[in-house]
């Protein structure tokens, strides 16, 4: 079906096509259209699901956890201080290995208050044993929302996806969406350690330092594997549907002297900025990066690269640009821009590659001439 | 509950939790946040509990609960949805979940061990620990009141609400057999003396718990559907309690209590008679 619909509208049309047996969910701005639109939908029999309105992050997620663990397909989508509050259990979701779906409406952290978009929420969960996805359009927080699930729930993977849309900048953006009939795209879910009281286990127990560090090589072993099933999903998305994914969205990569890489509704943006930039004759693309984890193999070789942080860490740089200097050994300009919502034009992404000093950092809005 | 857990000796915990087990039957799941549980179940790949156990974080086992129970309800099945927790994991960090799960109707059973201290870290202060209670992180004794959860519980209006001890088994067994055949969320508390945080022998430790019943300083009452009933064990013991030194008095974090702290505690005991036998008769 073809509309126009938000971010968060579509997110929530992608989870009434998944069915999942148990939502919990605390409302935080700007994800509540999603948790609205679902509790719409469980009001009005047209979802199914068992709708739990929790009275916290923390507790969604536990919820997910709990339901998850007897082998029911789950979903929560959070923002934020919300997404810090359930971080205990982001970790407890990934370390359980339960395919728990999440949406994450990407939003400042406090102090100040500040609703709007940036990425250090979901980055600060970078390193909990959740696959991490960021998009860039409405159409696509829909589809990958879909193959969130199926990628989750491959036996595997069986860890925790995160589905990352800026705050209001997709969450609220009206844009084109088509719809699908997604038939038996998500297979049944069938959690190899389910919760059956005929075969009684201890989940979690005490476990020493003997055997600890075998579970969490089994994480990162999963994280390895997802590669490949975040590829066939890809694939067979492609194939049924006609939209085609990637690890990265690249933007008129192949012949670019500088390419600029970013999360989220900065790379669209980026888009914009290529094209006038290549009608300037400035040999520029733009790569968008879709998964952050697994952290993808990047074809950067040969280029100069601008990368663009809608995150920070504090005493040491961008995320993503160090993450980039670290995988593929090179040196990058990066710029830190969009912080809280700042406004970031594709002039001013034009003008960070036109102006870029390769290793150096700047502040837009802050460094002179940035 | 099989042989060998990794219980203190003397630990009353693991005992209810056999009692509870008892009346739950087979089909059943127990959710267990951070508390003395955690260790006495065993350490992987052992398990002393012969029911599929889930462990989770501190202050998220109702939350944790809740989900599952409405997983397992969705789809039809029955099965049994127990929290065994903690004096800490339920009136302190546990608390906000527990509410909102007891909010929410949750049909499941939540279960309160009450050792009045965090055993499991080695005896500190919880909001359970009585006035006067020597811990490690009150080492003059609490200054500050035993918070009363069952009156928080209360009046979030469960169907069914009971008080326990481990002393008193067959009591414990029939209350933990009607809380799950009621539907939606039912909460049982049971106070479990430690000999290790208490500071008494271990071979006593059932002697403590019938002697904080019989000094009134533990009572069993059950509250269905808002009706109260004294057990039977504290109908007596109510009407003529012994003096509350003989229940202190075995006990080494009550050696050096205040004349103070000693006369609140009686006052307490007999306030909490007299509302309970009020409420009982119908007078309030």
């Amino acid at each position: 079906m073809l509309m126009v619909a938000t971010g968060n509208r579509a997110v929530a049309e992608a989870v009434r096509e998944a069915k999942p047996v148990v939502i919990a969910a605390y409302p935080i701005t700007p994800q509540t259209g999603i948790v609205e639109q679902i509790a719409e939908y469980v009001s009005h029999g047209v979802l199914l699901s068992r709708y739990i309105p929790v009275e916290s992050e923390h507790s969604a997620m536990a919820a997910c956890i709990g339901a998850s663990a007897t082998g029911a397909r789950t979903f929560t989508a959070t923002s934020s201080q919300g997404l810090l509050y359930m971080h205990e259990m982001t970790n407890w979701a990934a370390g359980a290995r339960l395919p728990v779906v999440m949406a994450n409406v990407n939003r400042a952290l406090g102090p100040g208050w500040n609703i709007w978009a940036e990425h250090t929420d979901a980055i600060q969960e970078r390193d909990t044993g959740w696959l991490q996805v960021y998009t860039g359009t409405v159409q696509e927080a829909y589809d990958t929302t879909l193959m969130a699930f199926c990628i989750a729930e491959h036996n595997d993977v069986l860890l925790p996806v995160m589905v990352n849309l800026d705050g209001f900048l997709l969450s609220h953006d009206m844009q084109p969406l088509e719809t699908v009939d997604c038939g038996d795209f998500i297979p049944p879910l069938h959690l190899p350690h389910a919760i059956d009281p005929q075969n009684p286990i201890a989940y979690g127990p005490l476990t020493g330092p003997d055997q600890y560090y075998k579970f969490r090589w089994d994480i990162e072993r999963s994280m390895r594997d997802s590669v490949n099933v975040i590829g066939q999903t890809q694939a067979e998305f492609a194939r049924r549907f006609g939209r085609k994914y990637g690890f990265t969205d690249d933007y008129r990569c192949d012949d670019a002297d500088a390419v600029v890489v970013s999360l989220g509704t900065l790379g669209k943006e980026a888009e914009v900025a290529i094209d006038a930039l290549r009608s300037e004759g400035i040999k520029a693309g733009s790569m968008r990066v879709r998964w952050l984890r697994p952290f993808p193999k990047l074809d950067l070789a040969g280029r100069e690269v601008v990368v663009i942080d809608r995150d920070y860490s504090f005493g040491f740089g961008g995320v993503l640009a160090h993450e980039i200097k670290a995988k593929n050994h090179i040196d990058v300009c990066s710029v830190i821009a969009g912080l809280g919502g700042q406004e970031v034009t594709y002039d001013d992404i034009a003008g960070f590659i036109k102006n870029r000093r390769i290793g150096e950092e700047s502040w837009f809005g802050v460094t002179p001439g940035v | 509950m099989l042989k060998g857990t990794s219980a203190c000796a003397g630990c009353s915990s693991s005992l209810s939790l056999r009692y509870v087990l008892k009346g739950a039957g087979p089909d059943t799941v127990l959710v267990i946040p951070a508390s003395c549980s955690s260790v006495i179940q065993g350490i992987y790949p052992n398990t002393a509990l012969n029911i599929p156990v889930y462990n989770i974080a501190f202050a998220a086992a109702a939350a944790c609960a809740s989900g599952m129970s409405n997983a397992f309800r969705a789809v039809g099945k029955k099965t049994n949805v127990i929290v065994y927790a903690g004096d800490g994991g339920t009136l302190d960090i546990g608390i906000q979940s527990m509410s909102g799960a007891f909010e929410r109707g949750t049909d499941f059973l939540y279960i309160c061990y009450d050792n009045e201290e965090y055993g499991n870290t080695g005896m500190q202060r919880s909001g359970s620990t009585p006035l006067g209670a020597r811990t490690t992180t009150t080492p003059a004794g609490k200054t500050d009141e035993k918070k009363d959860i069952d009156a928080i519980i209360t009046a979030h209006d469960p169907p069914y609400l009971a008080t326990a001890c481990s002393a008193y088994p067959q009591d414990l067994f029939k209350k933990v057999k009607k809380a799950l055949a009621i539907r939606g969320p039912a909460f049982i508390h049971i106070l479990v003396p430690c000999p290790s945080g208490w500071r008494f022998p271990p071979e006593k430790t059932i002697e403590i718990g019938r002697l904080a019943v019989k000094s009134g300083m533990w009572i069993l009452y059950e509250r269905e559907y808002g009706r109260l009933a004294i057990s039977s064990p504290s109908k007596a013991a109510m009407k003529n309690p012994i003096p509350l030194e003989n229940y202190l008095a075995p006990q080494g974090r009550f050696a050096g209590i205040s004349p103070k702290a000693l006369d609140i505690l009686k006052q307490r005991i007999t306030q909490k008679i007299q509302r309970l036998t009020e409420e009982e008769k119908g007078i309030c």
